[in-house]
């Protein structure tokens, strides 16, 4: 992996390596590098495969992180772009080209974290959520059990045991 | 568009010409009725009697508790020797078992599969999510309170019930019909009104017809 990444290193401006087992790492990047990276590593390194493509919402910092790992199957490893994203109108260019099946991550993201991916099939469309009027579910400033408790009637009485204190009070109702 | 999709008049047999849009879907629109009892008790209680005899139940999984239906259906437990069986299609069923958790996504699928059964029948809530949204209490998808949606005769508790207890569900289903107990389709169509306010509340693209069978 160290070595994989002299020799992008050498084209790209990479950020740095985070190696997680012998046959797992993940590099950060620019977003305008993506691209050409993807195609390097597809045609010259053997990473054909799209394992998938997901988000992480890092609030904080104000953006997203978007992941695109990638899997060498002859060499038996995996690579993991890391691109950051403005969270403020998140949009980024689309790879369904590339691999065709990204366009279905992309819809899931469009809906799920409210990223956009223009001219990615369908991204438009309706995905899993059906007539949703709030803001993307999966941002981590939705919030989910107010919106529950907004929209759906709970049936009272519901009470909610700690599994270990429920244990320990029945297996040793003396105490320690 | 194909000629045969086009709206057109036809000439009926009988001699009468009338509008055809085949695009278009036809249903009944008219709100469910409530079905009277038999003119004799004696009479209903046969009734009742071979209703709780005759269970079929519609094939639809909504949530993790489909899974228990194939141990169900399968010899092992093998729920047919009590009158049980599976049907494909909801115009042959007469119990609705929501197995679960309901997206409301799914919601909008299991309120058209429920008004197109046809009477009498029957809804079971199966396990903690139909009741009070068991592990999904807090989730943004899933609605909490069955029984806000659809009339539910009976719950079986659990999370998941195993098959023994879906079968000591069926036969306390079956003591319920007996006993004239098990009103719902009756329920529906008298609280029509707030059933379906209370499915517009959270399915918020309806676009499907109020009432359909």
């Amino acid at each position: 992996m160290h070595e994989l990444h002299e020799r992008l290193k050498a084209i790209f401006p990479l950020g740095e390596l985070t190696v997680q087992r012998p046959d797992l790492a993940f590099i950060t990047l620019g977003r305008e590098h993506l691209r050409p990276l993807l195609l390097e590593l597809r045609h010259r390194h053997g990473f054909t495969h799209l394992v998938l493509l997901t988000a992480v919402d890092w609030i904080e910092e104000g953006c997203f992180q978007l992941t695109y790992l990638l899997n060498d199957r002859a060499g038996a490893r995996d690579l993991g772009l890391r691109v950051m994203l403005p969270r403020e109108g998140a949009s980024m260019e689309s790879i369904h080209d590339l691999w065709p099946t990204a366009a279905t991550y992309q819809r899931e993201l469009r809906e799920m974290f409210g990223i956009d991916f223009p001219a990615s099939p369908g991204v438009d469309e309706p995905f899993i959520l059906e007539g949703w009027r709030d803001i993307p579910p999966y941002r981590r400033d939705f919030d989910t059990l107010k919106f529950a408790e907004e929209n759906f009637n709970q049936r009272p009485g519901r009470a909610t045991l700690d599994p270990a204190r429920h244990m320990r009070d029945r297996l040793h109702p003396e105490g320690e | 568009m194909k000629e045969e999709l086009e709206k057109r008049v036809v000439k009926g047999p009988d001699g009468v010409e009338f509008e055809v849009d085949p695009l278009r879907d036809y249903y009944c629109q008219s709100a469910p009725t409530v079905m009277p009892p038999a003119y004799i008790k004696i009479v209903e209680e046969l009734f009742n009697w071979a209703r709780a005899e005759s269970i079929w139940i519609l094939g639809f999984g909504t949530g993790c508790g489909a899974i228990e239906m194939r141990p169900l259906m399968t010899p092992r437990f093998d729920a047919y020797r009590y009158g049980i069986q599976w049907r494909p299609t909801p115009r042959q069923a007469n119990l609705f078992v929501i197995s679960g958790y309901l997206s409301v996504k799914t919601l909008k699928r299991a309120i058209r599969s429920y008004e197109q059964m046809q009477n009498p029948k029957y809804v079971v809530g199966l396990g903690s999510c139909t009741i009070n949204g068991g592990m999904y209490w807090d989730s943004y998808n899933t609605i909490k309170r069955l029984d806000d949606y659809l009339p539910v005769d009976l719950y079986i508790t659990g999370c998941m019930p195993r098959p023994e207890a879906l079968l000591a569900g069926f036969q306390e289903l079956k003591r319920l019909i007996r006993a004239g107990q098990a009103e719902g389709a009756n329920r529906y169509a008298e609280q029509f009104e707030w059933y379906k306010a209370n499915q517009k509340r959270v399915i918020h693209d309806w676009d499907m017809p109020d009432y359909n069978w």
